[in-house]
Parts: C-alpha cells; sequence; structure tokens
C-alpha cells in the first residue's frame, strides 16, 4: 500500500537489492514490499495477503527469508536483500520448470526464494535436504494450485535428490 | 461441428493406443513438456494485474456496507471530495443498470443502488493518488441507512417472504433464487419395489476458492474514447459483455486483457464490481485506475461453494443394484444469482454418472440470504450431490454386506450410452479408474483388515469437459482460434482462452507445433486479449482443453493443408506424400525429398500469399428434451475414482489423511505433467474442504474470519501424500481423444474420506466439514448406542 508521500518524515535508506545498491528516501514504515515492487519495479515479489499469512512475499534479507509486507523499510536500511529476480536462482528455476511446479505462478516466487534460504540453511547446518524437511521448510508459503505434490519434487529436484 | 468431424482420416493417434507406455505416433502430446509460461513465472518476470503500473495511474478503493440488508437512504461525499489528492468518488447512481453472469438473472449493481445485501456489498469508490488517500476518503463518506430485516438461515429464507431481498415484482418469488423439480423415470414405484431402502440426510458447509492472487483490475481511457480493462478474470468475453451494458458503451469501444493470473478456480468467473469501477473512474478522470482488492475483500467477493442441506433416498436390489435415487435439496446462495440457475440446475443433472440408475427425481431449491452470494467453485454445483450419494453408496454396501468398490462397479453405466436424464456418455473409463485404485492401495488385502482408527474409503464421480448451454444463447462457434506465420518460421497462435494456471495456452502450444511438425520454441501464443483474439467463451466448466485444444487442431490442420499443397505442388508429388515432422517437411516415399519448415513456409507464402488460418470448435447438439435438458449436457465426461487412506484420533476426534490414491480418465493425457498437477491440486482442494476449511458468518452477519489466518487453507505441512494414476480412455471427439482433468479429480474425495472414516471407526460423517468436534460427537453417540444394545441385551 503507497503511503501519501510526506518529505518531512522521510528517511534515508540504503539497500542492496540482487547486487544493486540503491539510496532512496521514503516514508520511514514504507513496507518493504512496496519499496521493492513500487521505487525499485521489482514486481517478481508478489502480494498475497498483506499480512503475513501467504508467504508470496517472501525475500531473504541479510541471510534469512523474511516477508516483506511486514518488515517497514526503516528496520532493514543498509540490507542486502535477494528476491525471485535474482541471478543466483537458476537451479531452483529450472527444476520448477522441468516438474510443473508452478501452475498459476503466483506463490512461485516466494517458494523458490524460501527453498533458497533452505537450502543454504541445510548446507551451512551439514543436513542432507529431505522431503519432510522441505515441508516444513515451506509450511508459510501457502499453494492453492499444486496440492504442494509438484513443489516439493521441484525443491528435492533443485537439491539433487531423488523422490 | 463435432471434433469427429475435423478429425478426418488418419487422425494421428491412430496407431497409439491407449495406455502405451509412450504415444510414440506423437513428437509432442503426450509428454511432459515445459509449461510456456513456466520460466517467466518462476524468475518473476510474468506480468499479473497487479504488476501493471501506467503513467499517471490513480489508485481506486471501495466502500462497503456494515449491514446485511439495509436500504440505502442518502450517501454524501462532499466530504470525501474535498480531501486533498482524491480525484472521484462514485456510487451507484453513476452505474445503475444491473448486469448478472448468466442474462436471465441480471441482479447486481457494480455499486449498491438502493440497498445492500450483505456485510461487505460494495457501495461507493474512490480514486485518489493513492491507496492511503483513497482509504482517508472512504472514512469521510457518508452514508445513512434504514436497516432491514436479515436472512441468514436458507429454511427462513424459503418460507417469509418480507422483506425480499430482491424485487422481483414479476415472478412474486419472494427468495427464492431458483426451483428445478425433473423426474426421470418412476422413483415412487421402484421405493415400492425395492429389496432396500436407504434414506437419510446431509449437509455442506460452504467454502471458498481462496486463489493466493487477490482480485485486481487496471483500466486506462484513451483520448479517443476507447476503454481497455486489464483483470485478473478468468472469461475475458463475459467482462467485455459486461461492462459494454453497464456502462452503454459500444462493444467495440472496449478492450479487455487478461494478464497472467495468479489462480482463480472459479472465484473470477463473473464480473465483479472493481471491473467496472476502474472502468468508470478512468472515464471520469481520464487517468488510468487500479483497484487491488485487500484479502478481506476478497472473502466478501465470495462466489464460492453452496453451503447445502440434502436428502437424498435411494432404492436398491439385494445384490446392490441401484433402481430409483430421489433427492431434495436446499441451496444457500448468498445474496445474488451469479451462475445460481446453473447451480441449481448442476446440483441434479451431474449426479447420472458413473452409475446407472433406471429413476432418479431431484428437487432443488436455491434461496437468497443475506451473505457474500455464492457461485461456481471447482467441480461447481456436484461436489456436494456427489458427496451424499457417494456416501449413501457405502451405506446400501455396507446393509447388503457387499464390498464398497464392488457395488460401483455392479452399478457402472458402461461407455456410449445415455443416463436417465438424456446425457450422452461417450468413452468412459470409470471401471479402469477403480482398477487403478483398488490395486494402488493394496484395497482388498487391507480394506476393513486395519487397526481401529485406520481405514480405507472409496467414491467415485464423473464431470463435464464443457458443456453445449454457452451462457447467452448464440450459435456460434463456443471456441476460436487464429494462426499467423511468419518468415522466420514461427507460428503465432491467437486465442481467446484464459490460461488461469491450468496451462491452456502451452495446450495450444503443443498442439500447433504437434500439428505443424514444429518445434515447441516456435510457437507463441497470444491469449486473452479481446482486440486480439477470436472470441472464446472462457476459462470455467473444464471447457477449454476440450473446446479450445479442438479449435486448435481444425486451424493447425486447415494451415497445414496449405504448406503441405504448396510443398507437394513444387516437388511434383502427391499432398499425401508430405508430412510435417520436426522441424523439417519430407516426403514419405523418397528421403532424399527434405527441407526445413522456414523453407516450406516461405514456398507456401509464395503460392498462397500471406499464410494464417482460423479454426473453430462447436459442441454437437446435446442434451435431454425437456426444459433444463442441456443444462449438464456436455460432449465428453471425464471419470474419477478415489481411495483415501485415513487415520483417526478417538481422543482428539482429529482425522489425518495419509494417502490419496486419485484415478483419473483424462481421454488422453496431451501433457501427462499438467494433468497429474490437476489431479493433486483438485483431490488437495476437496480434501480441504472436508477437514479444514468453514466459509461462513457469524450471528451477526459479519464474515466469521476474512483473513488466511482464520480461514484454513492447508501447508505444504497439512497436505496427504498424493497418488495421481492417469487413466486413458480416449474420447472419439476429444482433441487426440483427451478430456477435463481440472475439476473431476476433486469430487470424490470429501466422500472417500467419510467412507474411509467409517471403515476406521465404525461412524458415518453425513455432515461437512468433519471437525474432531464432530468426529467425537459421532464417536460418543457410537458408544451410548452400543452400551444400550448391551443393556437391552443383558435385559432380555
Amino acid at each position: 500500500m503507497k503511503a501519501i508521500f510526506d518529505e518531512a518524515s522521510a528517511i534515508a535508506v540504503t539497500l542492496t537489492v540482487n547486487g544493486t545498491t540503491s539510496a532512496l528516501r521514503v516514508p520511514p514504515l514504507r513496507r518493504l514490499l512496496d519499496v521493492l515492487r513500487e521505487d525499485l519495479s521489482l514486481t517478481g515479489t508478489k502480494e498475497g495477503c498483506g499480512e503475513g499469512e501467504c508467504g508470496a512475499c517472501t525475500v531473504i534479507v541479510d541471510g534469512r527469508a523474511e516477508l516483506a509486507c511486514m518488515v517497514p523499510v526503516c528496520q532493514v536500511d543498509g540490507a542486502v536483500v535477494r528476491t525471485v529476480e535474482s541471478t543466483e536462482l537458476e537451479s531452483l528455476q529450472n527444476a520448477f520448470l522441468a516438474e510443473g511446479g508452478a501452475q498459476c505462478g503466483i506463490c512461485t516466487p516466494g517458494m523458490i526464494v524460501m527453498a533458497r534460504a533452505w537450502l543454504a540453511e541445510c548446507e551451512s547446518a551439514g543436513v542432507a535436504p529431505t522431503v519432510d524437511g522441505a515441508r516444513e521448510a515451506l509450511a508459510g508459503n501457502l499453494c492453492r494450485c499444486t496440492g504442494y505434490e509438484k513443489i516439493l519434487a521441484s525443491v528435492m529436484r533443485a537439491a539433487g535428490v531423488k523422490t | 461441428m463435432g471434433a469427429r468431424d475435423q478429425h478426418g482420416p488418419g487422425a494421428p493417434w491412430g496407431d497409439a493406443q491407449p495406455g502405451a507406455k509412450d504415444n510414440q505416433a506423437f513428437q509432442v502430446v503426450g509428454k511432459p513438456h515445459r509449461k510456456v509460461d513456466g520460466l517467466a513465472k518462476a524468475t518473476g518476470a510474468a506480468v499479473y494485474a497487479d504488476d501493471i503500473v501506467l503513467p499517471g495511474m490513480l489508485h481506486a478503493k471501495t466502500l462497503r456496507s456494515p449491514h446485511a440488508h439495509a436500504l440505502i437512504k442518502k450517501i454524501d461525499a462532499t466530504r470525501a471530495l474535498a480531501l486533498p489528492g482524491v480525484h472521484a468518488v462514485i456510487t451507484g447512481q453513476d452505474m445503475p443498470i444491473k448486469y448478472g453472469v448468466i442474462p436471465w438473472t441480471p441482479d447486481e449493481n457494480a455499486l449498491a443502488l438502493e440497498k445492500v445485501r450483505f456485510i461487505g456489498d460494495e457501495v461507493a469508490a474512490v480514486a485518489a493518488i493513492d491507496e492511503d488517500t483513497a482509504n482517508a476518503a472512504l472514512k469521510l463518506i457518508e452514508v445513512e441507512y434504514e436497516v432491514l430485516h436479515a436472512y441468514f438461515d436458507p429454511k427462513e429464507a424459503l418460507v417469509r417472504h418480507e422483506p425480499s431481498i430482491h424485487e422481483d415484482k414479476k415472478h412474486n418469488k419472494g427468495n427464492i433464487s431458483k426451483h428445478v423439480e425433473l423426474s426421470f423415470g418412476d422413483v415412487e414405484a421402484a421405493a415400492k419395489t425395492a429389496d432396500l431402502v436407504v434414506e437419510d440426510d446431509y449437509s455442506f458447509h460452504g467454502t471458498t476458492h481462496t486463489p493466493i492472487e487477490p482480485h485486481c483490475a487496471v483500466a486506462q481511457y484513451s483520448a479517443d474514447g476507447v476503454l481497455t480493462v486489464w483483470s485478473s478474470t478468468q472469461i475475458t468475453h463475459y467482462v467485455h459483455r459486461a461492462l459494454a451494458r453497464v456502462l452503454e458503451l459500444q462493444p467495440a469501444r472496449i478492450r479487455v486483457v487478461q494478464p497472467c493470473l495468479g489462480g482463480a478456480f472459479g472465484g473470477k468467473s463473473d464480473p465483479f464490481s472493481l471491473e467496472f469501477c476502474v472502468a468508470k473512474l478512468a472515464m471520469i478522470t481520464r487517468r488510468p485506475i487500479k483497484m487491488l482488492w485487500t484479502r478481506e475483500e476478497v472473502f466478501y467477493a465470495h462466489r464460492g461453494r453452496h453451503p447445502m442441506q440434502l436428502h437424498y433416498k435411494t432404492s436398491a436390489t439385494k445384490d446392490g443394484r441401484v433402481t430409483g435415487v430421489d433427492a431434495k435439496i436446499l441451496i444457500d446462495g448468498g445474496s445474488y444469482s451469479s451462475f445460481g440457475l446453473v447451480t441449481t440446475y448442476y446440483a441434479g443433472q451431474l449426479l447420472t454418472g458413473p452409475y446407472d440408475f433406471p429413476s432418479y427425481r431431484f428437487d432443488s431449491t436455491r434461496v437468497f440470504t443475506n451473505k457474500p452470494p455464492c457461485g461456481p467453485k471447482r467441480g461447481h454445483g456436484s461436489v456436494q450431490p456427489r458427496f451424499a450419494f457417494e456416501v449413501q453408496l457405502d451405506q446400501i454396501a455396507e446393509k447388503l454386506g457387499m464390498d464398497p468398490i464392488e457395488i460401483r462397479r455392479k452399478n457402472f453405466q458402461g461407455e456410449h450410452t445415455q443416463t436417465v436424464n438424456g446425457q450422452r456418455i461417450t468413452s468412459n473409463g470409470f471401471m479402469r479408474c477403480l482398477d487403478e485404485v483398488e490395486r494402488a492401495s493394496g484395497w482388498r488385502a487391507r480394506r476393513g483388515k486395519l487397526p481401529h482408527g485406520r481405514g480405507l474409503g472409496v467414491a467415485g464421480s464423473m464431470y463435464i469437459s464443457g458443456t453445449n448451454y454457452p451462457v447467452y444463447p448464440n450459435k456460434m462457434p463456443q471456441a476460436g482460434i487464429q494462426l499467423k506465420v511468419d518468415r522466420s518460421g514461427l507460428v503465432t497462435v491467437f486465442t481467446g482462452g484464459n490460461d488461469i494456471g491450468q496451462g491452456s495456452n502451452s495446450v495450444v502450444c503443443y498442439i500447433v507445433a504437434e500439428e505443424l511438425g514444429i518445434p515447441v520454441e516456435n510457437v507463441r501464443v497470444v491469449a486473452a486479449d479481446t482486440d486480439l483474439c477470436p472470441v472464446d467463451l472462457g476459462a470455467y466448466s473444464s471447457r477449454v482443453t476440450f473446446m479450445v485444444g479442438n479449435a486448435t487442431i481444425d486451424a493447425a490442420r486447415k494451415l497445414r493443408a496449405l504448406i503441405t499443397a504448396a510443398v507437394a505442388e513444387h516437388w511434383g508429388i502427391d499432398t499425401r506424400r508430405v508430412r510435417m515432422i520436426e522441424g523439417t517437411v519430407i516426403d514419405v516415399e523418397d528421403v532424399a525429398k527434405s527441407m526445413s519448415s522456414v523453407e516450406a513456409f516461405h514456398i507456401a507464402e509464395e503460392k498462397h500469399d500471406t499464410l494464417g488460418s482460423t479454426g473453430s470448435y462447436n459442441t454437437p447438439t446435446l442434451g435431454g428434451d425437456y426444459r433444463g435438458g442441456t443444462i449438464g449436457a456436455s460432449p465428453a465426461y471425464s471419470f474419477t475414482a478415489h481411495v483415501v487412506e485415513v487415520d483417526v484420533d478417538t481422543e482428539t476426534g482429529r482425522i489425518t489423511i495419509d494417502k490419496v490414491w486419485v484415478a483419473h480418465d483424462c481421454g488422453r493425457a496431451l501433457n501427462p505433467m499438467l494433468v497429474a498437477g490437476q489431479m493433486e491440486g483438485s483431490a488437495y482442494m476437496g480434501a480441504a474442504e472436508a477437514l479444514l476449511e468453514h466459509h461462513d458468518i457469524n450471528r451477526f452477519g459479519l464474515h466469521q474470519g476474512p483473513s488466511l489466518l482464520d480461514y484454513r487453507i492447508p501447508t505444504s505441512v497439512d497436505a496427504p501424500e498424493f497418488a495421481a494414476l492417469i487413466v486413458e480412455s480416449l474420447d472419439p471427439e476429444g482433441p487426440y481423444g483427451a478430456k477435463e482433468a481440472g475439476e473431476g479429480p476433486l469430487h470424490p474425495v470429501l466422500p472417500a474420506i467419510s467412507n474411509a472414516v467409517f471403515d476406521a471407526v465404525g461412524v458415518r460423517l453425513k455432515h461437512l466439514p468433519f471437525t474432531p468436534a464432530r468426529v467425537l460427537a459421532a464417536l460418543r453417540e457410537q458408544k451410548s448406542a452400543s452400551v444400550a444394545k448391551t443393556t437391552a441385551k443383558g435385559r432380555a
């Protein structure tokens, strides 16, 4: 939701999104989601509910998966953000294509970003990714089309695990 | 024309047998090709309605009614208009013409005109420089209401006529939206002569679609008076018609475009308030307007599955043959008609397969209540009756001591037959569906033999592949396709079909690639744009693969004929020797003669001038010879069987679904990966309706939880495992034999869960949803009945 721009209350924020650093003047409570979608024209991150329930707006902020609709931009000044437009997600994106993991596709950006965060977590903890682990990890990302079977298959394919 | 006529001799699947390991006769069809829009969706590049930004665009918001039923006495927008940043405020007076997706029941206004009919009904809309300003302006609009008695109980709406929710002076039907009573054969006689009659009540509670993308529309009005609306709709054509009617514009001055769509499931089939509001506001302000509904507003817009109270009485012989079915159904329609006329028919008309019964009667009544309006949700109108009947069929099997799969086999209607209500059945793979789920679930070894608390249940169903009843009567094609050939070798397909995630654009692409023997990468699809594409009636009633697919085959074969004729002339051979395959054109009798598709396109363009073709599909004349006989008449029906395995916790009453085996006869799987995706997604949605979801209002008429926290759709942890078992029956009229796969596979899961719970703990769940409280109550009742029985025995 775009807030009325009030120059007096605007703050300076620096964000590095997918490797590009931008300096912005924005209202402090503007949602990270709107900064990404409207100020930076990165519309790949989707709004499904605007209340932190669906996970469609999941992005990676300083290595952690966050819901961009719940983050006021003033809290992430200086952060490194990765979105679905990041070029580092190719293996997951190809896996979703090969397994039919995207039907309507509205949850797909959030799913892929969440899966990337989880796979990175598995790697740093030295644990092998499992289907049950993927189910747990993606539980905050709602899909209404697939019944999750093909999404789980996509994530496991990207992880190099045969299902 | 029927598809059979279009295929002509030498249909390309001539040597591909159903169930064959691979479809060797095909180059593209039958293989798990990637979706044409898959990568755009996975990279975030796909453009959805809310991703559209136009120069100078304003944002609009809607004021909604706080009353369930009230007259609007006065609206004063003076203060809202005075707020800096506000450009326009509109109310019902700005668009007084009523509309409705079914032309016989136009009872909706873009914004309420004289009265509001549910909490959340649209009253006014504001366009402002941003959403916050628009929201602030909504608070400044003063509306004076006179509150009326509100109806929340459909039974009350059935008998009480005043005040009526809709003024229908012509018919004076009180609050009845639609009543249908149809009778086939003699059910009374069947009941009298039956060895067994089972009679019971069932109910369906009401659920909603919950697409993850909220509704969104963007409008632009050009200086020369052309209105363009981009909308998250699944039926561009009907939105086009409704906009013209309500805005009193020439249809030729309106363009409707469906961008990438984030889920629909029937919930984006009606024309919605926001489409009219953005259009009107764009015309007034001469600025582009966007309106994105909040998640809360999507719950008010609803059009989800109707709550139904169902009474079934089934007669059977002692060997398990059903001889008569007698149904009485009360449907809670909510506040507007929507597709309700069709719902009321479908509730009866779609039960007459896959089983044959010689007599059938249904009495189906839809009433208005002051709730968010119900409409079509995946499996429109038939999921609720199917639930009731499939549970009742299990009750009959139980009484007769028959295996639940056996009783279903016993009553199988067969293929190439006619139903009791006059519907033509062509291909029918239901028996193979039963075989598949029986085998895969280990039914014979496990059903009735699992430990207490664990059980297996089965159910079957059928569904339409489109219907021959177009929403407005006309004899023009239901689906049209245009093909355009570029000198680069690219073929562009123009289709009015709506890809709503089910993959219709991909199916169109595969068919063109198959027919012209070119790589799928050389086919581009332009879809759902009323300026560019021929009319298609939209993504509903599972019509797209069947109808758009057949139209595509028609267009592609006409184009192929032009190309092969030109090449044959070039080589001086008979046209029948020319084959287009894998990006080349060859002489099947002389391997030396070969050229690329691009060369062939050039030769054809030299001979015929600019290359292109059109194709279309219309249904053959179908349906029973009686009023309503065409509603539910489909050129082909799909068939499904499910087995569900459940675990019932007798302490907490919680049902856990371990696995669902879904066998579905889709005719031919044009892309097995996409078909399996539809089967799994359907079963998921049905299972969620049975166990988790409940769309309802509280005692004040207020939605009981319009958020994704309160309306519980399953997460990846909640979802059970699904096994998709594709059965291919090869329909004689489907494109390459294909039928639908997107709605049929939802139906059986609800009754199969109930039947599995019976196997697990011996209680019959007849009222949805199956909450832990309901399960515990049923278990308590079972216990007290058994104590009473023991006591009675003790006394005797």
